[in-house]
Order: C-alpha cells, then structure tokens, then sequence
C-alpha cells in the first residue's frame, strides 16, 4: 500500500463514551497542523450519516451504552470501528467500576484497537493506515 | 460493605417514582442538544426551552462520564490513586494528581523538598498553557473560526513538545509523588523550556490580535453570556469564570501552596486590560489570554529562584507506603486549576487504601452559571456561551447515581435521603 493508494477522503465520527478526554485531546491533535491528516481529506464529521469511520474513545458508561449502539446503527456500511485509548480496549485504570458496560467490544464490533494511555498522534496515525486497508478490502467485497 | 456498594444496592431496592405528566406549553419548545453532539466535546444534554431564537429556560442532564473513579480509589492504595487521579480529566491531570499528593502530605505530615515545590508549579503553570490555549482554540472552533483553532493548536503543540522532554509523555505525565515529583528538571533542560517561553512571548503578540481586535471576534462575544459578579458569588462560580466577572477569587493569590507563596501571583480580572468588568464571554478570552501570559512569567521566577536539592521525600515507594498505612486523619488538598479551584478530601484510617475519597472538580461549580448567562440569548450563542466556562465534563461527572436496568436519574430529594444513608452508614463503619 503506498499514498496512491489513498484516493478518497476517510470521514470521521468521534464519539466520546465516558473518556477523560486525554485521547480526545490527541484526536484533535492528529488532525491540527503539527499531524495533519486532514491533508489526506480524513476529517471529523457532524453526524454518523456520513462517516466512513467510528472512533471510539472511553470506557463505556452505562448511560452512553444504547447511545453508542444507536450510532453505530446510524453509520453507513461499510464502516470501521475505531478504538482509541486503553480504557476502551480493555477498561484500562477503571476496569473494575461499576457503572461500566465496556470496553467498547462488548457493544459494538471493532476492527481496529489503538493501544496507549493516551496514545500517542503518530499511534493513530498507524491505526488510520489500517482502518483504511480493512476498509479497502471491505469496499471491495461488497 | 464499601460506600459504592452501598449506594448502588440501595438505589436498586428503591421503587421508581411515577412518571409525571408535563403540560404542553404552545408558546415555547423545548431544543434537546446532545450528549452526542458535534457541538459538544464531551457528552453532556442540554434541554433549551426556546421562544423563537430566545432562550427562556436552560436545563443541562448530566452523569454520561461517570466512572466511579472515587470508589475504585478506596480499594486501591494511595500511589496507585495517583494515577487514577492523573484520569479523571487528561486535560488537567497535573492539578488533580498534585492535588491528591497534597492532601496526603497534609495528613501524614510529609514535607516535601523546596525544589520539588518549585518543580510541581513549573508543571502546573505549563498545564495552564496547554489548556488555556487549547481552549482558545475550541472558542474558536465555535464561532466558526476554524482556522484560528489550527493556529492555536499549532502554537500549543511547543508547550506540548516541553512537557514531553521533561516528563516523557505529552498528556499524563505521571509525575507526582507523594512528598514530591518523580524527575528532576535536570540543568541542560533549561534552555529549551526557556526557549518555548520566547516563542510564547512572542506568539502572544499574534493570539492576542486574532482574539482581542478581529472585529467578528468581538461582535459575537462582547455582552453575550453575561454573569453578573452578584450572580457570580451567590452561585460560587471559581477560576477564570468568576474572574472574568470581575471576582477576585484565585487559589495561588488566596491560600498559596507548592511554591506560589514565594512568587507575587495576583488574580487576574479584566479590569487589568480593559478597565471594566462585563462579564460577558468576550472577559473570559481577555482573562484566559492574560493568564497564558502570566504563566510565562511564572515559570521564569521559578527558574531564577529555583532552589538545588533533593526532589522527594522518601524514594522507596513500598517504604512510604509503610508510613502511609501507620497514618490515621483526613485532609484537603486545595490547588487552583486551569478551570478554577480543585479541592480533594482524603481520608485514612490506617489501612492499606483510604477510607474516602472525595472530589470537587471546578466545572461543578461552573456549570450553574450557565443559567444565567444562557437565559435570554439566542439559540446560536449557545455552543460559544456553553463552552466559555471550559467546562470539563470528566472532571465533573462524579455526583449522579444510574440504576443498570432503568435509565433514570436521581432526584435531589432521593439523592439527599441516600446521602443521609450514607453518612450513617459510614458512621456505623467507624464506630462513632
């Protein structure tokens, strides 16, 4: 795969279901000037109706539960699940808390987990590459 | 039986209140905005009574990023709670973690060495930076500006690259320690930090210009959202808020810790550019901006006055934790984050994890507000007048109690009887 390859712009869908806001912080700044994926027509998106990607940051709370579930069924296929961050992974630090339904598997199939607390923009830079692959592949069959 | 247990099978055995009938209003409509929502950073609900473009009523719902951090930190011990702590907000994991350590030391007697001082406002000042600039540019992003929060996110990343190289990560920096700080601010590191402050010094000149003079800027901020100081004091607004309405209220000025009480740090009010309070939304970027400006200055002193030595009190962490468990008495740290005042209640009783532990983050104090300097605005200064309190919705989300099956909130009457539960039930824990 080489950057010819990329030749449709990913639109991206943050949904934040319980995060501190360290990951959320680094989404941001994946997309600023410093990182810049935009330059290859990635972006943050209003509404799920036209994202291609979801990227997930969180544990998932009990209250974000139906309303992660509900974006997720708003989200056109084909489409990518995202993870960003430990706790969405596996809980992370909050792992045993009782308000908590995740990690984000638990609730909606993901493709692509990006480890690290937070991570750092270059990991999710790597994650974007093979959200993109998996995307490819997925375009192609159906 | 642990407090979160107790709460939780309470609430389940509580039978749920009836569903009330609400009268339809034809006059106005009710606007629900989020808590997924592109406007919104984080998950939180507003419900907007409107009358055409007005608004008339403002309710906000929130507990969509409660994590239960308090409880899991009394089944932990107090050097893992500082890494829970460093999570209940990525943006100002700094203040929540020293805050932590602050309370600790207060019971246990702990002194921490001069230089670890020094150090611990260094990293507090630079966290400052970072969230106020990152919140220029979110301010930015609301009002459409969408170039300018490239800029300042652009101008953000060298506070970010410093804080890299001196603690190792860009966003928890897993500093903290009990009596002190794990690393050293070592001598050759100097330069660079110095050098990130010029660039700021400079850069502030441009930040400045785009927020202060660009007539748009102005037009959209300037009387909108405005807290009263009255309004300001009756409802505790804390931080940059309350200051920008003209309240001298600053944690640093008021009850000095780490090194502040050696640096002349003053509140900052917009009387000091402007000559006159409003309180409107166009204060608190005055306020915001001269604070970026007055943590540079900050960190120069500290770098001048900064004292050689040791930088915490014990090394051997299974040894402090051996003079943590012998400790019995509670404390309160105080500590003034970007937002406005931290507060965070410990309690020890001679075991291995403490007994409670209790967070107040300042966007609760700052959300009231928003009652006000929402009532009588229109429906499309909301995400602007929303956002200029830089609410924190992780920080905050701590008081609301869910039940798994039934998706209803407690009220206050129910949430005060189960806090008089609790209370007792703690009390027969003790023995008192």
């Amino acid at each position: 795969m080489s950057l010819k390859d990329l030749n449709r712009s990913l639109w991206v869908f943050h949904v934040n279901s319980g995060s501190c806001n360290g990951c959320d912080i680094e989404i941001v700044a994946t997309l600023t000037p410093r990182y810049d994926i935009e330059r290859f027509g990635m972006k943050l998106v209003g509404t799920p109706r036209h994202a291609d990607v979801l990227l997930v940051t969180g544990p998932v709370t009990r209250d974000m539960e139906k309303k992660l579930r509900r974006v997720f069924d708003q989200t056109p296929d084909p489409k990518v699940v995202m993870v960003i961050g430990n706790c969405g992974s596996t809980g992370g630090v909050f792992y045993e808390s009782y308000n908590l339904v995740g990690p984000v598997d638990r609730i909606i199939p993901v493709d692509v987990y990006v480890a690290g607390c937070p991570p750092r923009p270059e990991a999710i830079i790597e994650g974007v590459v093979k959200v993109w692959a998996k995307l490819e592949k997925r375009g192609e069959k159906k | 039986m642990n407090s979160g247990k107790i709460i939780e099978k309470k609430y389940r055995e509580r039978k749920p209140d009836k569903p009330v009938k609400k009268k339809r209003d034809r006059k106005s409509y009710s606007l629900s905005i989020g808590p997924i929502h592109p406007a919104l950073k984080e998950p939180v609900r507003f419900d907007l009574k409107i009358e055409g473009e007005k608004v008339v009523n403002v309710d906000f719902e929130l507990s969509q990023v409660h994590r239960g951090i308090e409880w899991a930190g009394t089944r932990r011990n107090p050097v893992q709670i500082i890494y829970l702590a460093e999570r209940i907000c990525g943006i100002c994991n700094i203040c929540h973690s020293a805050c932590f350590c602050i309370a600790v030391e207060n019971i246990a007697g702990i002194g921490v060495p001069a230089r670890a001082h020094y150090i611990r406002t260094i990293y507090g000042e630079l966290e400052r930076m970072h969230s106020h600039i990152l919140w220029a540019g979110v301010a930015a992003h609301e009002l459409g500006f969408d170039s300018v929060m490239y800029y300042t996110w652009k101008v953000r990343e060298k506070v970010m690259d410093v804080m890299e190289a001196l603690a190792g990560n860009r966003i928890t920096k897993g500093i903290m320690m009990i009596g002190g700080v794990r690393r050293d601010i070592k001598e050759k590191q100097v330069p660079m930090l110095k050098e990130a402050l010029e660039y700021y010094k400079k850069g502030f000149g441009k930040l400045g210009d785009i927020f202060l003079k660009d007539p748009v800027i102005k037009s959209r901020t300037v009387d909108t959202g405005i807290l009263s100081k009255q309004d300001g004091l009756a409802l505790c607004a804390v931080g940059p808020t309350a200051r920008a309405s003209g309240i001298k209220k600053d944690v640093r000025q008021d009850a000095a810790y780490a090194a502040y009480s050696d640096l002349d740090v003053k509140a900052i009010t917009p009387k000091n550019l402007l000559g006159e309070v409003k309180g409107d939304v166009f204060d608190r970027i005055v306020v915001r901006l001269l604070e970026v400006k007055q943590s540079v200055e900050i960190i120069e002193e500290c770098l001048k006055q900064m004292p050689k030595g040791k930088i915490v009190y014990e090394e051997k962490i299974p040894k402090l934790l051996a003079e943590l468990r012998s400790v019995e008495g509670d404390g309160i740290g105080r500590i003034e984050a970007p937002r406005g005042e931290v507060i965070h209640y410990v309690k020890l009783v001679g075991e291995e994890s403490p007994f409670c532990w209790k967070v107040r983050a300042p966007t609760y104090n700052n959300l009231l507000p928003w009652g006000p300097m929402l009532m009588g605005e229109q429906v499309a200064d909301v995400p602007i007048i929303a956002a200029s309190t830089d609410p924190c919705m992780s920080c905050t989300n701590r008081a609301v109690v869910t039940d798994g099956n039934n998706e209803e909130v407690l009220d206050n009457e129910a949430m005060r009887r189960l806090s008089v539960e609790k209370t007792n039930a703690l009390k027969r824990r003790v023995g008192r």
